[in-house]
């Protein structure tokens, strides 16, 4: 009688599929995965407790290293939940540049994972486009808020800075440039042989099992739910913008894919919109007692440099309360959740890490599948181990 | 949504706070289980979502930790926070066969916290090793670590 055994394969955290440093042991029947246990944490830097001992301004840069590929939005769903806890208003002029340069910023994050996730199968040429592209968004971030990687753009109340002179040229021929190049990547993969067998009918999950495991984002929406935080939720005056949310059918990696190219378009889109119809007027919201001064102001005022003094020392005290604020980040549901005790820091702060959810129903997807699709399932939930192990 | 649930568990609303119109409600650790399960699966109310489940350390009050639900309806795009007090050495009834979700979620509160929750099928540490002494995110916990002083030894 033969003798059934299963195999036990190390996966990681060294393995360039595994976008980072995740380690899974899966089990094997033949080629056939049976079981698989992710191990996290090698990333676990301690945010959250870091975060404890910092004033509400001093945590921003925090936020940029969770997922290191959409620093803007991790701002944005920080600054909007300290805002809510103080219950500050935002001007319209940095609310649009808000949404302008999240949504760049989703369209650098998308294109890194179509690069990686493409490499992955074997396709390696698109990771060279998507680079170029990304390039131009990180100049433009380069250009506005001085950092490419970490940008920080973003302050509570406002944004950091006002676009420089030139770039809105720059930004115009960016978007105007972007949906030749998205119809160049298309050409590549959409009806690529190779490419639909490797995704099509792979890493499925269903509509309820994606609810039920605490899903969302382009995961969420590939398996044909409906659902966005910007629509459910609109904050930073994204009910201003004409767009739509792409969903797909069948819930397997190569509708997230569909899911995801058409998130750039609508991204492409609203970045389109936003620098058209920018509102003029200030940047940052006029409460003393908690936005910086311009810089310009701090070198040539005696007033405004005590206040930036104060502001950056010792911070504002923020009332008693908890509120949680978050935002669609290019992986999903990114959301804060502030404790105050009425001090100059937060009590307690716990983030809503899209990636760790998802890659919670990573399970779901791939056993019962082959092993070769571990590495599409994995590329398709666009994981950033930043974020995930915070 | 607060009058059902009141109707349903006359006995076990606790508490309901509305701030910057966030509605929370505390209830009794004893009852978090059923109560989730009736917000689930209610037909009116349907929170099919668990968004995140966390813990809060409030040192040295007693019972010194929070459990914080945050749960949401897409029926009624409705969002709603459920808190539950803890103590030290206690328990509390695990979700994990309501929403799957909170399988990770409650392994990471008692990692970080050292919070156990009866009936999850898999509680082990989940960012932290194995072997690891001690929970970070308690207030009692230094920042910069226990061992931050003590000369690296690679050897113990």
């Amino acid at each position: 009688m033969a003798e059934t055994r299963f195999m036990t394969i190390n996966m990681g955290p060294q393995h360039p599929a595994t976008h980072g440093v995740l380690r899974l042991v899966l089990e094997l029947d033949g080629e056939v995965v049976v079981n698989v246990t992710p191990h996290l944490g090698h990333l676990h830097r301690g945010v959250e407790k870091l975060a404890e001992s910092k004033t509400y301004h001093q945590v921003i840069p925090l936020t940029d290293r969770l997922d290191y590929t959409n620093a803007m939005g991790n701002n944005l769903a920080y600054v909007l939940a300290v805002e809510k806890l103080l219950g500050i208003e935002v001007p319209r002029r940095a609310q649009y540049l808000r949404v302008m340069m999240t949504e760049l910023q989703r369209i650098a994050a998308h294109l890194i994972w179509l690069g990686t996730h493409a490499l992955d199968i074997g396709a390696m040429t698109l990771l060279l486009y998507n680079f170029r592209e990304r390039e131009e968004i990180l100049n433009i971030f380069e250009a506005v808020a001085g950092g490419r990687l970490t940008p920080t753009y973003l302050r509570i109340g406002g944004v950091s800075k006002d676009l420089p002179e030139g770039i809105e040229g720059k930004i115009r021929e960016f978007v105007q440039a972007f949906p030749g190049h998205l119809k160049e990547y298309e050409t590549l993969l959409t009806e690529n042989v190779i490419w639909l067998k490797r995704t099509k009918g792979v890493g499925f999950i269903s509509k309820e099992d994606a609810i039920n495991w605490g899903v969302t984002g382009p995961t969420l929406r590939g398996s044909g739910v409906k659902w966005d935080v910007r629509k459910a939720f609109p904050y930073s005056s994204y009910d201003e913008f004409d767009f739509d949310i792409p969903i797909g059918l069948n819930g397997d990696v190569y509708d997230r894919y569909l899911v995801r190219l058409r998130e750039l378009e609508w991204s492409n889109s609203i970045a389109r919109q936003a620098l058209e119809r920018l509102p003029k007027g200030p940047i940052i919201a006029g409460d003393p007692k908690v936005a910086l001064p311009e810089k310009e102001m701090v070198l040539q005022d005696i007033a405004s440099l005590i206040r930036h003094f104060k502001i950056v020392s010792e911070g504002f005290q923020a009332p008693v309360g908890e509120v949680y604020a978050s935002v669609e980040a290019s992986k999903g549901e990114l959301g804060f959740y502030i404790v105050s005790d009425g001090s100059n820091h937060p009590f307690r702060m716990r983030i809503r890490p899209p990636s760790f959810l998802n890659l919670g129903a990573l399970h779901k997807m791939i056993v019962g599948g082959l092993i070769a699709d571990v590495i599409s399932a994995i590329g398709s939930i666009d994981i950033v181990l930043g974020e995930i192990d915070r | 949504m607060i009058v059902r649930l009141q109707e349903k568990f006359p006995a076990s609303v606790l508490e309901v706070a509305t701030f910057r119109e966030e509605v929370t409600v505390t209830v009794p650790k004893e009852d978090i289980f059923e109560i989730c399960k009736f917000l689930c699966s209610d037909p009116d109310l349907r929170f099919e979502f668990l968004t995140d489940l966390c813990g809060v350390d409030f040192f040295p009050r007693t019972p010194r930790f929070e459990v914080v639900y945050l749960l949401y309806s897409m029926k009624n795009n409705q969002r709603l926070r459920l808190k539950t007090r803890v103590g030290e050495n206690e328990s509390v009834s695990s979700v994990e066969s309501i929403w799957k979700a909170a399988n990770w979620l409650e392994r990471e509160a008692y990692d970080l916290f050292g919070i156990s929750f009866a009936n999850h099928p898999d509680l082990r540490r989940i960012l932290l090793w194995d072997g690891y002494e001690g929970h970070p995110l308690r207030k009692d916990f230094p920042v910069e670590g226990p061992d931050f002083d003590k000369p690296f030894n690679p050897e113990a």
